[in-house]
């Protein structure tokens, strides 16, 4: 419906009649009372549930994901987050009271939430219902008209936000844009109050530089190479499971929580690759090419991408397992591979897709270092039931979140921010985080007209610098004396 | 000595500014370095450098007061008032809270992923860079490296070249004090703040004007380095027909030292122009005068404009023929001594660039909402109903009510803006918060293997989805999502490892568990696995349960055998 044009003037002059619209209806703050929030929140849930088989159809359709996968991984994720936030949201609109010094008595003091205004949410391809919706109900929730942009990768579900949103949601001030990058360009060229970016760090700098001008705010939810640790002292049984199902069972590794590389020791690397290659026959049949659990990767660009990956010189000999594809199906089965050069492609790039490198190396804590040498990740994980090592881990790598024993599950955790750090990102959302994200905390500082230290009033003398200098340190004596009016005498 | 001499830039040419450029090249390596090293992490460390600011404040009150005299005419009350005093408030409130504001902080798990625990741990973002505006020279510069300090950060401090009394202050004193390998300042114009925005930094912390800012944020973008901005806006005060004559003048009073006292006005969260009611403004603007004559008998107690350039931007504001006739009170200014007479205007054109203006009940919350949100709007007001407007209707970084500036000493509030006024905020824990990355850990054991069993694939095509749309199938899916998990659902996973672990158990318990392998006793969680958050149904709760239940059943099992 709200489908723009071909030619970029229309296209323009049709994202700037949206925005104007939004910011009207923004600034006859229709967006910001609480029933609204409610009444959109739950016409969302009421989406979900209603047009659940629409959704399931467009990621297969997009992704061929599986249904069990889309509706784990997805659709069950966005109705918590619905959920959680119906529930917390007048307990998060409240104004929260802060205590206040004994420096301005008499006073109170409280931070309000308010809402920013009108902002942009540019979704990927990749979790194309879970990372659109998740960041709208965070805006929505915090009352702000929103444009939601989804990624032209994944068509199917694009379409079909741009047709269902206006029949559940109010279309004053919630609206879908379509579009690619033409498009996107015109989108930032407006003045938001703030941008929601999930996608890669190239685009991420295009989005900060033009978010500059305006001096917007920018949410960056970028990837980067997750690494996984595996230690020899855990289940291996376990961990090959979880590993597994995080990396092949979420998408086709095309996530950016999904392991990237895993890092073990020399001596315990051919069992742990036993263990994954029969897990993953175990789950995905002899001949994955066949199985119906796994994703497929999203387009040929990326087919050609992940294939020139894996027939780099001094890389492609060194696949220990997996490593079949299918060019029309665009599907490349799960793929092992033992040891590669660092300097290959594969383990400089982000791999997104369903190739897996291990490297070894002599201790494990010589993993830490080839983690550090990189740029900051979103996520790092570690098998171990070593809990020291478990420690050292955690206080040595910087990353956006650590999972100790699993896979990408600290998504699934409303409780724990989710966002990344340097290269990976900035700003974090889920739960409460994702209220703030689209929140302006404002602080409100009340005073009465009692209360009046007249030592902070030229004329300056040596008196007033005392006083001042015992009140701000907090002195009860100084505090008498300046509400009394101390130094009488003006 | 770890400052960089800024170059006379007319006179020495490009050999000087080169040989400045690979010194700060050495510098940027020095910090990089130090960061890596992982000391700036310990709060030792930590609190050492923060002690090391304290007794700089303390050693060197003289000379700062001496410095803001020159650079800006402050007088010293008003300096320790500002700035020294702050700092020292500041600083003495991040070494109380800093273990505290360092540890870890638990958050709760959903029971789908029992057994684990979850918490924030900050950690450092690695090397910031700040940047001080030069109107207050010293509590600016300092304030931001307060937080950057408690963050555990390396940082570098670029001091404002317009205030170079209190710039060069900073840059000799400061290495004295703090680690010098960690804590860098560089002093320098326009030049050497650009080269610093081409390096990589971990956060950006900026004050000063929107027109740097969005330099600023775009440089940084290069980089994907999140930036703190903190920028200014016009500042209103809304001044509301107080009745009460002792309300008037107290309300007269903190406006005249809100916008007067700091810096003579040039304050970002100065009062840039009152809003009044017409039949209002003749009283206020009486009770205003007398009170600047009162508070300003001499010329000592007032500061003076920054520069030339600043101080004839101001006489051009003035000298707009349409803005000089709105004049009631002052205008007089001296170029020799750069002070500005305290002035009023009332109702200057509001295309003009400067502006006051009359305005009051629905239009006023309209007046302010049509411009550029500003870092504060301030209001004398005893109406509760105009403040819950005030609150709720329009926007901007903070706001008080009946008082001026002193948002800025409370900890408690965030001190930022927002829109045009900037980007991020700090002060108190905000600046901890600021400089810090919240890093989302949790931990799983490999005990109970369910949700992980759930979602494995030979499982998603034995259901199809047409059952998981049947609402009986779903209703178990989500009950086993979200269900509090107790023994029924210990699969082969758990028996296994319950086998491996259960022969350091006590004796009788082994030979029970041999003789009936049903029976087991339940597994104790270990110190780590409680989040410690109070859960509802607590990792502890499930097991004296299951052991009580043991207990029962083995006591059964053991009467049983007794019988036979």
């Amino acid at each position: 419906m709200e489908a723009v044009g071909k030619g970029v003037d229309s296209a323009s002059e049709r994202v700037e009649e949206i925005v104007g619209e939004l910011r009207r209806s923004f600034t006859e703050r229709r967006t910001v009372g609480y029933e609204w929030r409610v009444a959109q929140l739950k016409a969302i849930l009421r989406m979900i549930e209603e047009r659940e088989a629409d959704f399931m159809a467009a990621l297969y359709s997009d992704l061929s994901k599986p249904q069990m996968e889309a509706f784990l991984h997805e659709i069950s994720l966005v109705r918590a987050a619905c959920e959680l936030l119906l529930k917390e949201l007048k307990h998060w609109m409240k104004p929260q009271k802060v205590p206040t010094k004994i420096t301005t008595f008499p006073s109170s003091a409280c931070i309000v939430s308010e809402p920013l205004g009108v902002v942009l949410v540019i979704s990927p391809w990749n979790y194309p219902f879970l990372l659109s919706l998740e960041p709208v109900i965070g805006a929505i929730a915090a009352g702000n008209a929103v444009v939601l942009k989804p990624s032209e990768v994944a068509p199917a579900m694009s379409a079909l936000f741009a047709k269902v949103f206006p029949e559940y949601l109010d279309n004053s001030s919630i609206r879908v844009v379509e579009g690619g990058a033409s498009e996107t360009t015109v989108l930032l060229e407006q003045k938001w109050d703030k941008i929601f970016f999930t996608g890669n760090p190239k685009i991420g700098r295009i989005i900060m530089t033009a978010a500059a001008k305006n001096l917007t705010p920018v949410v960056l939810e970028l990837g980067g190479k997750a690494p996984v640790v595996v230690d020899s002292n855990c289940d291996l049984k376990v961990a090959a499971k979880r590993i597994v199902v995080g990396k092949w069972g979420c998408n086709n590794g095309q996530a950016c929580v999904s392991p990237d590389y895993i890092i073990t020791t020399k001596s315990f690397a051919l069992q742990l690759v036993n263990a994954l290659k029969n897990t993953l026959e175990a789950f995905y049949g002899k001949d994955p090419l066949e199985s119906k659990d796994l994703s497929r990767i999203v387009n040929s660009n990326h087919f050609e991408r992940l294939t020139r990956l894996l027939d780099e010189v001094e890389v492609s000999d060194k696949v220990v397992h997996g490593g079949q594809r299918n060019k029309e199906l665009l599907f490349i089965a799960p793929t092992l591979l033992l040891d590669p050069p660092l300097d290959s492609l594969i383990m400089q790039e982000e791999i997104f897709g369903p190739l897996l490198p291990i490297l070894t190396v002599d201790k494990v804590e010589d993993s830490f270092d080839i983690i550090n040498t990189g740029t900051k990740p979103l996520a790092a994980y570690l098998f171990t039931k070593n809990k020291k090592l478990q420690k050292k881990f955690v206080m040595t790598t910087s990353t956006g979140a650590i999972l100790i024993n699993d896979i990408a599950l600290q998504i699934a955790n409303p409780n724990l921010p989710f966002g990344g750090v340097g290269e990976s990102g900035m700003g974090s959302y889920h739960g409460k985080f994702s209220f703030d994200a689209f929140s302006h905390k404002k602080g409100v500082l009340v005073r009465g007209f009692g209360g009046e230290a007249r030592a902070r009033y030229p004329p300056y003398t040596p008196m007033k610098q005392k006083l001042l200098r015992n009140l701000l340190n907090g002195s009860i004596v100084a505090l008498i004396l300046a509400l009394m009016g101390w130094p009488w005498r003006e | 000595m770890h400052c960089i001499k800024q170059g006379v830039v007319l006179g020495n040419g490009v050999v000087e500014e080169k040989m400045e450029l690979v010194e700060l090249e050495e510098h940027l390596q020095d910090v990089r370095e130090t960061f890596k090293s992982g000391k700036t992490r310990s709060f030792s460390w930590r609190r050492r450098q923060l002690e090391g600011l304290l007794e700089f404040l303390h050693d060197k009150e003289k000379d700062i007061f001496k410095a803001l005299k020159q650079d800006l005419g402050k007088h010293q009350v008003e300096a320790f008032r500002d700035e020294v005093g702050v700092l020292i408030k500041s600083v003495n409130f991040a070494l109380s809270n800093l273990k505290k504001w360092m540890s870890p902080q638990k958050v709760h798990v959903p029971l789908s992923f029992f057994p684990a625990s979850a918490e924030v741990l900050p950690e450092p973002l690695g090397v910031v860079l700040i940047f001080s505006s030069w109107n207050f020279p010293i509590g600016l510069a300092l304030e931001p490296l307060i937080g950057a300090i408690s963050a555990g950060n390396a940082m570098v401090l670029k001091t404002s070249e317009l205030a170079p009394a209190s710039s060069n202050l900073i840059a000799n004193s400061i290495p004295m004090y703090l680690d010098n390998k960690a804590v860098k300042v560089i002093e320098g114009g326009q030049n050497v703040g650009e080269q610093l925005l081409e390096h990589k930094w971990d956060k950006i912390f900026f004050t000063g004007s929107e027109r740097i800012g969005r330099i600023v944020m775009m440089k940084a973008a290069k980089h994907l380095t999140p930036v703190v901005l903190e920028l200014g806006g016009k500042c209103p005060a809304i001044v509301d027909n107080l009745s009460n004559l002792r309300d008037r003048k107290v309300a007269v009073r903190r406006i005249v030292g809100g916008k007067w006292g700091p810096c003579c006005g040039q304050a970002c969260i100065g009062i840039d122009y009152l809003l009044v009611e017409e039949k209002f403004a003749p009283i206020l603007i009486d009770l205003l005068k007398s009170t600047i004559k009162r508070f300003y008998v001499d010329s000592d107690n007032i500061s003076r404009i920054v520069n030339k350039q600043h101080f004839q931007r101001l006489c051009d504001l003035l000298n707009e023929p349409s803005v000089k006739s709105s004049i009631v009170f002052g205008g007089s200014s001296d170029y020799e001594t750069l002070k500005v007479e305290p002035t009023i205007l009332i109702n200057p054109p509001l295309e003009a660039l400067i502006m006051t203006e009359e305005i009051f009940g629905p239009l006023l919350i309209e007046f302010i909402t049509e411009r550029p949100k500003p870092l504060a709007i301030y209001a004398f007001t005893n109406d509760e109903n105009l403040k819950q407007r005030i609150i709720a209707e329009t926007s901007s970084g903070s706001i008080t009510f009946n008082d001026t500036m002193i948002q800025y000493v409370c900890d408690g509030l965030p001190f930022g803006g927002v829109g045009l006024s900037g980007i991020g905020n700090y002060h108190g824990k905000f600046s901890f918060d600021a400089f810090s990355h919240g890093k989302a850990v949790l931990r799983r054991s490999f005990l109970i293997e369910f949700v992980c069993r759930l979602s494995c694939p030979p499982l998603w095509t034995s259901i199809e989805y047409s059952t998981t749309r049947s609402p009986s199938l779903r209703l178990l899916l989500r009950r086993r999502l979200h269900r509090d998990l107790t023994s029924s659902v210990m699969g082969d996973n758990v028996k296994e490892i319950k086998k491996e672990e259960e022969k350091p158990k006590t004796e009788p318990v082994a030979v029970v568990v041999e003789s009936s392998p049903v029976l087991q006793p339940p597994e104790k969680p270990l110190p780590g696995d409680c989040c410690g958050s109070g859960c509802v149904r607590c990792v502890w709760d499930v097991y004296y349960e299951e052991l009580e239940a043991y207990n029962k059943s083995l006591a059964l099992v053991s009467s049983d055998a007794k019988k036979q």
